[in-house]
């Protein structure tokens, strides 16, 4: 420890800290620009100089080391000379545009020049003009108010691994750009916007749309993936216009993926339904809630009636809130069914587990692991800012390896990396823990045959990355939960993680994941395997949000009666015969249980649109209708404390119920990886336009390595025609040489492949 | 033209012969013999050291920082890869030295490069070389090759365990790469700008290892040091300024050149040795150091001996020896404007003070000079110029406001007269 004093004041901070560290310890603001606390220090704004004794000329207090006995003045003369300095050459050339600037209001350097500018200008000579860039749909850029912070291009190549913005030119003529001719594509680029300090970089989306004054600020929850990213919302007249980082240095640290800050767009599309809505000989009716309420009502009261109570299942998203899900399989429970499913991407129900499943310990502990191994998962687009904790972890010697059916870039260095065919992820963890046991010279733990199985160099490498390490982890992603074969896999990394002494983990595919398992709105396994009488669904577009789409899509289209509880039209309006206006996330006060079985309680941020209605709050209806008892409900959190009663902790448990064997298969033949592209996760990112604008949200093609594009006959640019069961799509040629042989990528639940069977399985692939 | 009258640089060297550069030639004039001395005789590396100090040779970059104190600053017992990083990235205006001693006798900088790895422990080095000297950089590498086929240079050189691998390296010809970490930088692939410092090279250097940064001038001093001894380098100059320097002379001269000289000759028996003004024309001023040094009007040069001390006595600096000699025709406005220019354009642009400034300065000087000043404009000259000094990352900020400060501090009248006349001073040349 070291003792110094800063502006008279006497304190002591840990050896290593900067001039701006101990300041910020006891609140001392320095004025600054270029230095942030999650980048490197670039010391190249020089706003921070501050006078330290001894020192002839002032030092930038971002990059001067405290040393024992300093004294550091920050608003002697010194000082404040050269921080006026520095703002008259930061202004010279700036457009001092501030009545026409986004940045208007919340601009570091309108405030700092508040305190530390001039009334008028000595330069009089012409300003810059810098031209401005095409960064992609969300990014906006007005270059001429760059004032070369560089806290971008340090963003693109430290936070989020590739460094797609940089600064050509030199002197004056530098500028802030991207590759020629490319956009900002990283799946967390929206962090710029927060990061630049002036108008340079700001929302494209939310350009000229509001003043930051105008604007609420309202505390939420992400919705998309099982981070449970913290939000600020920002609201104006009712309207979502804005959503930025709600600090949170456990979960999402001061940052977003683009989907948790530019979905908001969805909230405002013109496909929200506002009234409930009956379909009366093929046509849609507008109906009063009670009407449409009581039609639900007795009809599920009278197919239950006649049909049983297995006729009819109630369908939701793991995006949907604990309260939301709690009433709905209340609501099936009171009708005598247990037919309620949240898990609807997944191709094998057959996993038991003493409890919830989740992370297995905190995103903080696997960031801060010494190795961890990811099994099945495309993790930059199914977990982006997990993905960014981790690289960051490497940076600081965590080892990170992953056992994948592609060789997705992961935009740092790995360990080591198995790639299978998607139908031997099993027999790729298989391989890792024969290199665990041989290394270990131990037997093979039970249940797991290992004959047959043999380790190669990667595999070899990730059982090396584990050896002597005290804190480790094994988590699966989506792609391991969606595997027609994710029981074994789950057995396999649970020995894997016995065998290592890691902790086991699963990747939360959604906001609500464990929630959905704490209430137990899942365990009934596929319902559009045998197609049910009727069908509830909630916020669910079958062709989207469910695995096998196209037999979904059959069931809900041979059912009695569909009941749509949803937020917008078209997939609900095709399929459904009664409509209830639902609120999404920003309209209703909620629970997310995040990955780490965190539970994230919210209000909601702006009153519901028409006449939408929180969803809980229709479901307590319906109970009341159908003569239910305990549904007398008088807020959310009621139903909450009901819904987590207990201690939480207690109800996670990755431990297996029951043993599962585990035996490699051999597999052959052309087989499909499918998978969800980031931005058609959930029905928000599907609407949200500039999300769908974004590289991310580009038509999918089909990938395959160069030997299966040149075995199938298709050519790079040309065009496949893929069957699966009774669908098909056709789809232009990508080549991906990180892709086994005989593997044919095709995402699945978008538009193009909607007609497609299952994520995994076999297919025919021809030229179109 | 390269005129040589008493040094170490170029002893022996026959600038007339095109092969006197070559390997033979400069073992025949002694060369190597250092190396061998060092290697044979078991000579340790705190003797090295303790003789560089001795010599009290001082960087040949433009800082003048003791060479020994420098190379006892690199951390010996360092595990891990370590670096020496010679600096030919000579881009200031009005110094064209270590370009001739490349061409003519590359081999006195490989060896005093050989001897410097010896001495901290180094067995990698580079030279990064202007970029727009690529017939030096050519050189370089053919002496380069020649020093390995000798055995001079590589593994187990002279049969020995000590092994040295030395690569030449051009760069593009940014004036910022010859500032030490900004030439790291573009060393290691990436765009040329300074970094800030601490940490130092000599801790946190390339690719991020212990690295020693000399000049080539102090390179290419280093043979004679260790084969003749510290104490008579020394004494070839004068305390604390220790042995011979190369001065780039350009100008109105009569003869412009490389003249290498004993540190603390008088400028004007300098002036001599280059024939004297050009056209017989009176002496004006002198830039003594490069054109970052302030400017010193004739009378005060006229006084003046050619070294470190004395020339920062005289409110100058001796910087790379690269001396400017102005005549009475030369207008200092138009001369001040240009050298604005140059630091304008060299900006690296990465901090504030320096990529804002650089172009205020030279945008005010330019009106002043185009009949467009007006009577502040000094006075905000000076006080941009104190805004810029001593608040940026690297010295180039400082460097592009001496020579104004220089100028206004001793020809402040002939700016004055340019604002309020509208025209020059200096006519009828």
């Amino acid at each position: 420890m070291l003792e110094i004093e800063i502006d008279g004041k006497k304190l002591t901070v840990p050896g290593g800290s900067t001039v701006m560290d101990a300041a910020n310890s006891v609140g001392v603001h320095i004025p600054h620009f270029c230095y942030h606390k999650k980048l490197s220090i670039a010391a190249n704004c020089r706003m921070c100089l501050v006078q330290v004794e001894k020192a002839p000329k002032p030092l930038p207090a971002c990059a001067t080391p405290v040393t024992d006995g300093m004294k550091v003045y920050t608003h002697s003369d010194m000082a404040v000379k050269a921080q006026k300095g520095v703002m008259e050459f930061l202004l010279i050339n700036h457009p001092l545009d501030c009545p026409i600037c986004d940045q208007g209001g919340e601009c570091q350097l309108q405030d700092l020049a508040v305190g530390y500018g001039q009334s008028s200008s000595r330069y009089e000579e012409e300003k810059r003009v810098v031209p401005n860039k095409n960064l992609g749909p969300l990014i906006s850029t007005d270059m001429t108010r760059c004032i070369h912070c560089s806290r971008c291009v340090r963003f693109t190549e430290e936070i989020a691994g590739y460094q797609e913005l940089g600064m050509p030119g030199r002197g004056e003529h530098t500028e802030v750009m991207s590759f020629i001719g490319k956009t900002v594509n990283s799946e967390i680029s929206g962090n710029v916007i927060d990061l630049c300090p002036v108008g340079a970089l700001t929302s494209k989306p939310f350009r000229y749309s509001a003043r930051t004054w105008e604007l609420s600020r309202r505390k939420s929850v992400s919705p998309h993936d099982g981070l449970g990213a913290n939000l600020v919302v920002q609201v104006k007249d009712h309207r979502v216009k804005r959503v930025l980082p709600l600090e949170n240095e456990a979960i999402n640290e001061c940052w977003l993926a683009d989907r948790d800050r530019f979905s908001y767009e969805a909230l405002n599309s013109e496909e929200r339904l506002t009234k409930p809505l009956i379909k009366q000989g093929g046509v849609w009716q507008e109906a009063d809630w009670q009407s449409a309420l009581e039609y639900v009502a007795n009809g599920l009261k009278d197919i239950v009636d006649a049909h049983g109570a297995g006729s009819i299942a109630g369908v939701a998203t793991e995006h949907a809130t604990v309260e939301e899900l709690y009433l709905l399989k209340q609501l099936f429970a009171g009708l005598g069914s247990h037919n309620v499913e949240t898990r609807l991407r997944a191709a094998d129900h057959g996993l038991k587990t003493a409890g919830a499943t989740w992370l297995g310990q905190s995103i903080v502990d696997v960031a801060t692991a010494e190795a961890v191994l990811v099994i099945g998962s495309t993790l930059r687009k199914e977990q982006p800012l997990l993905a960014q904790r981790l690289r960051q972890g490497v940076k600081k010697g965590l080892k990170l390896s992953v056992v994948n059916p592609h060789a997705d870039d992961l935009l740092t260095a790995l360990a080591g990396q198995v790639v299978v065919r998607p139908d031997q992820l099993v027999e790729g963890v298989l391989a890792v823990v024969k290199a665990v046991v041989d290394a270990k010279g131990v037997a093979a733990p039970a249940q797991i045959d290992l004959s047959g199985v043999e380790a190669d160099d990667a595999a070899r490498a990730i059982a090396a990355s584990f050896a002597d390490k005290e804190k480790t982890a094994i988590v699966l992603g989506n792609v391991a939960q969606q595997n027609p074969r994710y029981a074994e896999l789950y057995a396999a990394a649970a020995a894997l993680a016995e065998l290592t002494g890691a902790k086991l983990g699963v990747l939360g595919a959604a906001a609500n994941s464990v929630g959905a398992q704490l209430v137990g709105a899942t365990g009934a396994g596929n319902v559009f395997a045998e197609p049910k009488k009727a069908y509830v669904l909630l916020n669910t577009e079958v062709e989207f949000d469910v695995g096998d789409s196209l037999q979904a899509l059959r069931a809900v289209q041979g059912a009695a009666m569909v009941v749509a509880l949803s937020s917008f039209g078209s997939c609900a309006l095709e399929h459904a015969d009664v409509i209830l206006p639902v609120s999404p996330f920003s309209e209703t006060s909620g629970t997310f249980v995040n990955m780490e079985g965190k539970a994230q309680s919210f209000n909601g941020v702006v009153r519901p649109l028409g006449e939408t209605r929180p969803a809980w709050k229709v479901f307590r209806v319906l109970g009341n209708l159908l003569g239910l008892e305990n549904f007398n409900f008088n807020s959310s959190e009621e139903v909450r404390d009901i819904a987590l009663a207990g201690d939480l902790a207690a109800k996670l448990s990755n431990a297996l119920a029951a043993p599962v064997a585990v035996k490699a298969q051999a597999a052959s033949g052309v087989v499909r990886l499918g998978e969800v592209p980031i931005y058609q996760a959930d029905l928000l990112t599907r609407r949200a336009p500039s999300l769908q604008a974004t590289v991310d949200g580009a038509a999918p093609q089909l990938k395959a390595n160069a030997a299966t594009l040149a075995r199938l006959g298709l050519s790079i640019g040309g065009q496949a025609l893929v069957k699966q069961g009774q669908g098909d799509a056709q789809l232009a040629v990508e080549l991906d040489n990180g892709l086994a042989d005989d593997v044919v990528r095709v995402p699945a639940n978008h538009p193009l492949t909607r007609a497609l069977g299952a994520f995994v399985g076999p297919v025919d692939v021809t030229q179109a | 033209m390269t005129v040589y009258v008493k040094g170490v640089v170029f002893e022996g060297v026959d600038f007339d012969d095109p092969n006197s550069w070559k390997l033979d030639a400069y073992v025949a004039r002694g060369g190597y013999a250092a190396l061998k001395k060092i290697l044979q005789t078991g000579m340790t590396q705190d003797e090295i050291i303790a003789e560089m100090k001795t010599s009290s040779l001082r960087g040949r970059g433009g800082a003048g920082f003791p060479t020994g104190l420098k190379w006892s600053f690199m951390p010996r017992n360092f595990p891990g890869q370590k670096y020496l990083v010679c600096n030919t990235d000579e881009g200031e205006p009005g110094t064209f030295k270590d370009l001739d001693i490349i061409v003519n006798n590359p081999h006195a900088l490989i060896e005093g490069m050989i001897i410097g790895g010896f001495a901290m422990g180094i067995t990698v080095g580079y030279n990064y070389i202007h970029g727009e000297v690529f017939e030096a950089y050519e050189r370089f590498e053919a002496a380069l090759e020649e020093a390995r086929a000798a055995g001079f240079l590589g593994d187990n050189i002279l049969g020995t365990d000590f092994c040295f691998q030395l690569h030449g390296h051009h760069g593009y010809g940014a004036y910022i790469c010859g500032e030490e970490t900004a030439l790291l930088e573009s060393l290691e692939g990436k765009k040329g700008q300074p970094r800030f410092k601490p940490p130092f090279p000599a801790s946190f250097g390339l690719y991020g290892k212990p690295t020693t940064i000399n000049n080539t001038e102090t390179f290419a001093s280093v043979p004679y040091i260790i084969r003749e001894g510290g104490q008579k380098f020394l004494e070839l100059g004068k305390p604390n300024n220790g042995g011979t320097k190369l001065f780039s002379i350009s100008g109105h001269v009569n003869r412009p050149g490389n003249y290498e000289i004993p540190l603390g000759t008088p400028f004007s028996e300098l002036l001599e040795m280059a024939g004297g003004m050009r056209g017989g024309r009176k002496l004006k001023a002198v830039i003594p150091g490069g054109s970052s040094a302030p400017v010193l009007p004739a009378d005060i040069m006229m006084d003046c001996t050619m070294d470190y001390d004395a020339i920062a006595k005289a409110g100058s600096m001796l910087g790379s020896g690269a001396v400017i000699v102005m005549d009475e025709s030369v207008c200092m406005v138009k001369a001040l404007e240009r050298l604005s220019y140059f630091y304008f354009e060299e900006s690296c642009g990465q901090c504030t003070p320096c990529r804002e400034g650089t172009g205020w300065l030279y945008r005010v000087v330019h009106r002043i000079e185009h009949g467009q000043g007006r009577p502040e404009d000094l006075d905000l000259l000076l006080s941009v110029g104190a805004n810029i000094a001593g608040r940026t990352i690297c010295a180039l900020g400082d460097a592009a406001v001496m020579p104004v400060q220089g100028m206004l501090k001793h020809f402040r009248a002939e700016f004055e007269h340019h604002i309020e006349h509208k025209n020059c001073l200096v006519r009828g040349y």
